[in-house]
């Protein structure tokens, strides 16, 4: 097997690696029965996913084409510090509606 | 191969829009349609970059990260709307 065989499988791991994991983070979020349960898919799995499939982008143009650039890994590093983030604000606004939210401990 | 490769994970995504978008309609919560709408936009982001490759072009980065700071400041701002009624205090 030469390199460029070896590069190919590589690239095409990657992207159905990442779109598995984009599937079954959106499949998590059809399916789930609550918010809480629903939230832990597409924060976790989507950004995996994307993760996976910026680095096979990555790859692929750095061997195949001449546009070679790290602006993936830029996307990619705002994902990762952009998801949890929102996946934050996303339960506290779920908290804040919520009529038998948890009260802080009284004296 | 790699072409072959890129439609069929163009095909899951295009599934995981659609299931993201089910939920979109179906909600029951507001925080549902956010979770949503967080997510349609995560995968937009992965079939623009799928594209890029497919189309051996290299534009869609700037798409791709408008999009992604965009969706980032959307959430933020729909999740504190639904927390406080109000975005800016």
């Amino acid at each position: 097997m030469n390199i460029d065989a070896a590069l190919e499988y590589l690239v095409a791991a990657l992207l159905l690696l990442g779109g598995f994991f984009a599937l079954v983070g959106s499949f998590g979020l059809f399916k789930l029965d609550s918010f809480e349960k629903r939230l832990h898919g597409p924060t976790k799995a989507s950004t995996l996913g994307v993760g996976g499939l910026l680095i096979a982008s990555m790859l692929f143009h750095l061997f195949w084409t001449d546009a070679f650039s790290l602006r993936e890994l830029l996307i990619t590093l705002f994902l990762f510090i952009t998801a949890p983030v929102s996946a934050l604000m996303m339960m506290r606004a779920h908290l804040a509606g919520r009529a038998d939210r948890p009260q802080p401990p009284q004296d | 191969m790699i072409d072959t490769v890129i439609e069929i994970v163009m095909g899951m995504l295009l599934l995981a829009m659609l299931l993201a978008g089910f939920r979109l309609l179906r909600g029951p919560a507001v925080e549902d349609r956010v979770l949503a709408l967080d997510t349609f936009y995560i995968n937009t982001i992965a079939l623009l970059m799928l594209l890029g490759m497919w189309l051996r072009s290299d534009i869609y980065f700037e798409a791709v990260l408008v999009i992604a700071m965009l969706g980032f400041v959307g959430t933020l701002a729909l999740s504190r709307y639904v927390m406080r009624r109000d975005i800016i205090e």
